[in-house]
């Protein structure tokens, strides 16, 4: 077995593991930690696939910044542990299906020949300097621009979409105007007032001491 | 010499390269280590004769032992885990932070040569490596059961999160400037005629800032360090680790310190170049510049009044990300004029 074949095997086993972790474990919390081992390891897969870029995306998007939003909410959530497994069987059949379909998906790769898979080969390694991510960047930019430039305004519209159907102005709220903070002066906190350090000598008050 | 070398080799056999590469991983992070320790006497020291005090000096010669006798305090002191605190994710906190901030160290290039892996996308297995530290935090404040805590993980996760993508945005610009994401290739393309001009800091000297600034909100430093905040929430999300679990939170902050410091110094500052033409280039140069970013933070530590909540986010999303986009399309828009000077 060589050292690629075993580091897959074993990417394989803790990926699958933590996967079915993510569905059976009671915490929320601990679910959430187990997708972003999951999609650490996938990472580590796609490495061995020689996608470095994917792979490097994969955890800077998904484990860098979505789940780490995720695990914000479920964190700030007050959910009862006891309650959220009620439902958990109800949903074996449409589990079945998915599982279904996977595995239809799964036979079609497996037992390829039967398939006709043997038609497309598999691509042969690529020399040392071969830089996935220099080509990439190329094609996005060269021969996908168009397509590569309307996704990006798709994905603008919907924060901008998200934020406006989400976003409710309360009227008693109030703000700081920073612009205006940070323009004050001197002149406009502080009044100086020239002051005598005592003050003229009046009728002396009877005080304790001259009582006593 | 080359014997030995040749018979242990075959020793190990065909494990030989894992061993080598542990051996090459140790000889990186053992001294990193080592500076780490003495990043903490530097900063006591420093701090104290910026406020006209004398800084630790009775351990050792001018004190030069403190960090080991702090080392030795902290290994001794018992982990104190709170009641309803979940256990295993308590203590796996302190080594989910410190685990990106050595990571990290496998693709910086020391000088032309020396890198543990020379990898072509250097700088996004940065990116992503330490975007994965803010889980530390996070854990750490949940896992701990504290209110204190929790609060200082939440307030930090957002910091992080808001400030890691100015600086995204400002590595785009070292991007534009070298067309590559290899850390070594990054520094080879600011080599010059004119020494320290043709180094990225003069046409990026907008990101070099918003860089620098962010890299001190990244790493929960003063004046951004309200995820401490001891005037608020005691200590934040480490408020209830003590031993060697704090110290290893302590170790990973300051840790992250010198990896900002040296990105910034590879990123903005010409790495291991040398500023002046006549002079060789090589590895001291880029210690003296991390030295000096190192330096910037103590400083800014001892200067500045810790920021407001708000005052951070707005920073971050409203003035940093904006400066940032702005110099993009000035940057840009630049290079394609016949006025370009860094060729």
């Amino acid at each position: 077995m060589s050292f690629q074949l075993f580091v897959f095997y074993l990417f394989s086993l803790i990926l699958v593991g933590a996967s079915l972790k993510v569905i059976t474990a009671r915490n929320p919390v601990h679910s959430a930690l187990f997708l972003v081992l999951a999609f650490v390891t996938a990472s580590g897969l796609w490495m061995l696939l020689e996608a470095e870029f994917l792979a490097i995306a994969l955890v800077l998007v998904y484990v860098g910044a979505v789940m780490v939003l995720f695990l914000f909410v479920v964190m700030m959530l007050d959910i009862n542990i006891d309650r959220l497994r009620e439902g958990y069987w109800d949903y074996l059949v449409p589990a079945l299906v998915v599982a279904g379909i996977m595995v239809a998906e799964m036979t079609v790769i497996l037992a390829g020949r039967y398939f006709r898979l043997d038609g497309m080969p598999a691509p042969a390694a690529k020399p040392e300097t071969y830089s996935n991510t220099r080509e990439l960047g190329k094609l996005i930019y060269t021969q996908y621009v168009y397509p590569f430039e309307l996704a990006s305004v798709i994905l603008l519209v919907a924060i901008v979409a998200a934020i406006a159907l989400t976003l409710r102005r309360r009227k008693d709220t109030k703000f700081q105007n920073t612009g205006r903070q940070v323009a004050v002066r001197r002149q406009d906190r502080v009044r100086m007032v020239s002051m005598p350090s005592e003050k003229p000598a009046a009728a002396p008050l009877p005080t304790d001491e001259a009582a006593g | 010499m080359m014997e030995l070398f040749a018979q242990i080799q075959e020793f190990f056999g065909p494990v030989w390269p894992l061993v080598w590469a542990m051996v090459k991983i140790v000889a990186i992070v053992l001294p990193m280590l080592i500076a780490v320790a003495y990043l903490t006497f530097v900063e006591r020291k420093v701090i104290g004769y910026m406020q006209v005090r004398l800084g630790p000096n009775r351990v050792g010669p001018k004190g030069l032992l403190q960090p080991i006798a702090d080392a030795l305090k902290l290994m001794t002191k018992e982990i104190v885990i709170p009641t309803g605190a979940n256990k295993v994710l308590f203590l796996m906190a302190p080594i989910l932070s410190i685990m990106p901030a050595l990571a990290a160290w496998a693709v910086i290039p020391f000088d032309p040569d020396l890198v543990l892996a020379n990898v072509d996308a250097g700088l996004l297995y940065v990116m992503a490596i330490t975007s994965m530290g803010v889980y530390g935090v996070i854990i750490a404040g949940w896992a701990s059961n504290s209110k204190y805590a929790f609060l200082g993980s939440m307030r930090s996760a957002a910091q992080i999160v808001s400030y890691e993508i100015a600086m995204g945005f400002a590595l785009v610009g070292v991007l534009m400037m070298a067309h590559t994401l290899n850390l070594g290739e990054i520094v080879r393309k600011q080599e010059g005629a004119w020494g320290l001009l043709s180094w990225n800091f003069v046409p990026l000297f907008p990101m070099f800032l918003v860089y620098l600034i962010s890299g001190v909100a990244e790493t929960n430093r003063s004046p951004f360090d309200v995820a401490e905040g001891e005037s608020e929430i005691v200590a934040g999300f480490h408020v209830e680790y003590s031993g060697m679990a704090f110290a290893v939170f302590f170790l990973a902050e300051y840790a992250n310190m010198i990896l900002i410091a040296t990105m910034t110094s590879i990123m903005f500052l010409g790495g291991w170049l040398s500023p002046v033409p006549f002079l060789p280039s090589g590895f001291p140069w880029l210690a003296a510049k991390v030295a000096f970013v190192l330096f910037l933070f103590l400083w800014f530590r001892a200067t500045f009044p810790r920021y407001r909540y708000d005052q951070i986010m707005r920073l971050g999303w409203k003035v940093f990300i904006p400066v940032t986009l702005v110099w993009l399309i000035v940057i840009g828009g630049w290079m394609q004029t016949p006025y370009w000077p860094w060729k």
